[in-house]
């Protein structure tokens, strides 16, 4: 058995002349909930990326869930599930399809599929809406959907990039909750990244922040802000990567999802 | 094992979402519909003066080949949605190679592509379509299913180079329209213009049209072997260069 679900040791990544990540390393231990705060362009989704075998890194090295991501490709996927920042569900498929497409990728046997989808559907209040297709759902039942889905093969470790943006404050409340009772019931470790200060305070165990590619702070949440003499995470956060607004780069496949959410909202 | 079951599970995602989009399926079947009746009827008369018989059945697996080349195509095309809508990382980071990602999309899409073709059939039979070489025409569903492998893998292979659909035009207006006007699909390749011959055998869809011919009339221009062999030839070096060029796609 791991002691930690994550080792990340001097993880470097570079894009041409940019250096997107610089020399992170970190630890997540067995069951904690972690989040990995920055502004935007931070370095946190290529982080992640990299953590979920999507990228290669340019140097250093990354142990999830005891396993390396570029040699046990395989192993490390079927160690992690994962709530992508832009939705990845199929629209034209129904919620029990969606759930089905991805236990059966995943390799969960037959009987257990059948019985683990109803008791995630179940948990995430969709078991009602399983036949119906995911383009009629909103925003936040999306969101649950994905989260069942992240959980179907029992993984070690769960991924939520921003799980709570664009959603309205009863959800996001429901969304930490459901986070926060599976930590407890399946011993799953969490990692995620928002930029709701108040909610990364109230949820994790323990937090880094980054900015421009490296780690600036570490810690539980009290810890950072005593060692920003801030009163909030919020106040901690600005304090220790400023005031001025980031620049993000995007591709253009990211234009094009922006283009595709202004039309459709 | 797992294999096959992750590819069986691609392909049905690709048929589930075909019969779920009626729109798209009657969409797609306007077009042949109006090139069969619009030149089946209207250069009928001038081709039959010439000397060249009926023109419906000249025209028939020419406009067949023409729905399938378009499904399959889009097919594979359609990666660049599920890499805008974000389902595609969904699938890369399952715990299956990109080879079977690759190999149940292709199969899904030239699913699709087959059933649109057989379609576009009966739509020719009853517009007065009728195959003399009844006995062929059984292998017409293999040269369909040749033609709908080979462009669904090519679709995959633009989709996995190209980052959004500003390009999509580009493709369609200089790669796919050519492809089908120059593929003998619409008049006989005997007596061309020698420019326009050569262009002709190098596109890859003149050989399934003319072994869709031959599967309904019993005769071919290239003959027979020949097309088998390109056609063979062709789906195996396209699935190979879509699944290299998919194998490298990163988000």
């Amino acid at each position: 058995m791991e002691k930690n679900s994550l080792e990340v040791t001097n993880l470097v990544k570079r894009f041409g002349d940019i250096t997107a990540v610089n020399g992170i390393s970190f630890s997540v231990p067995v069951g904690a909930v972690f989040a990995f705060l920055g502004p935007n362009g931070a370095g946190k989704t290529t982080t992640i990326k990299m953590l979920t075998t999507l990228l290669r890194p340019t140097s250093g090295s990354i142990r999830l869930n005891g396993y390396d991501p570029q040699t046990q490709q395989d192993k490390v996927r079927s160690s992690f599930g994962i709530v992508f920042q832009d939705p990845s569900l199929d629209d034209e498929l129904t919620a029990y399809e969606n759930m089905e497409f991805h236990g059966v990728l995943y390799a969960v046997p037959k009987e257990m599929r059948h019985q683990r989808i109803e008791e995630l559907l179940r948990f995430t209040e969709l078991w009602d809406r399983r036949n119906d297709l995911v383009k009629g759902f909103s925003g936040g039942m999306k969101r649950r959907l994905e989260i069942a889905r992240g959980l179907l093969h029992h993984p070690a470790v769960l991924f939520l990039d921003e799980p709570t943006v664009g959603l309205d404050p009863q959800t996001r409340n429901h969304i930490w909750s459901y986070i926060k009772k599976l930590s407890a019931t399946e011993h799953i470790t969490v990692f995620f990244t928002t930029h709701y200060m108040e909610e990364a305070d109230k949820v994790a165990d323990l937090v880094a922040v980054v900015d421009c590619g490296t780690i600036v702070a570490r810690g539980t949440p009290n810890q950072i802000k005593e060692q920003a003499h801030a009163a909030s995470l919020e106040d901690a956060f600005i304090a220790l990567t400023g005031r001025a607004i980031r620049d993000e780069e995007g591709s253009g496949t990211d234009a094009m999802r922006i283009r595709h959410r202004v039309i459709h909202r | 094992m797992q294999t096959l079951r992750a590819i069986y599970i691609l392909w049905l995602r690709q048929l589930k979402r075909y019969l779920r989009s009626r729109a798209r399926i009657i969409g797609s079947l306007g077009q042949p519909l109006l090139f069969l009746v619009a030149l089946g009827f209207g250069f009928g008369p001038i081709y039959q003066k010439a000397g060249g018989g009926n023109y419906l059945v000249f025209l028939g697996p020419g406009i067949i080949a023409m729905g399938i080349l378009f499904t399959a195509i889009f097919s594979g095309i359609e990666i660049i949605w599920d890499k805008q809508f974000g389902f595609l990382k969904e699938t890369l980071v399952a715990p299956i190679s990109r080879l079977t990602i690759m190999t149940g999309r292709t199969l899904g899409g030239a699913t699709v592509a087959l059933l649109q073709g057989v379609i576009v059939f009966i739509m020719a039979l009853l517009i007065g379509f009728r195959p003399s070489a009844w006995m062929l025409t059984p292998w017409s569903l293999a040269v369909m299913l040749a033609i709908a492998v080979i462009f669904a893998s090519f679709g995959t292979a633009i989709a996995s180079v190209l980052d959004d659909l500003q390009g999509f035009q580009l493709i369609m207006n200089f790669v796919v329209m050519p492809t089908f006007f120059l593929s003998g699909a619409l008049f006989p390749l005997t007596g061309l213009p020698k420019a326009i011959e050569i262009v002709s055998r190098l596109d890859p869809l003149s050989y399934g049209v003319d072994a869709l011919r031959w599967t309904f009339e019993g005769v071919s221009y290239f003959g027979i072997g020949v097309d088998a062999l390109v056609l063979v030839l062709l789906t195996v070096v396209l699935l190979g260069i879509g699944s290299y060029l998919f194998s490298r796609t990163e988000i």
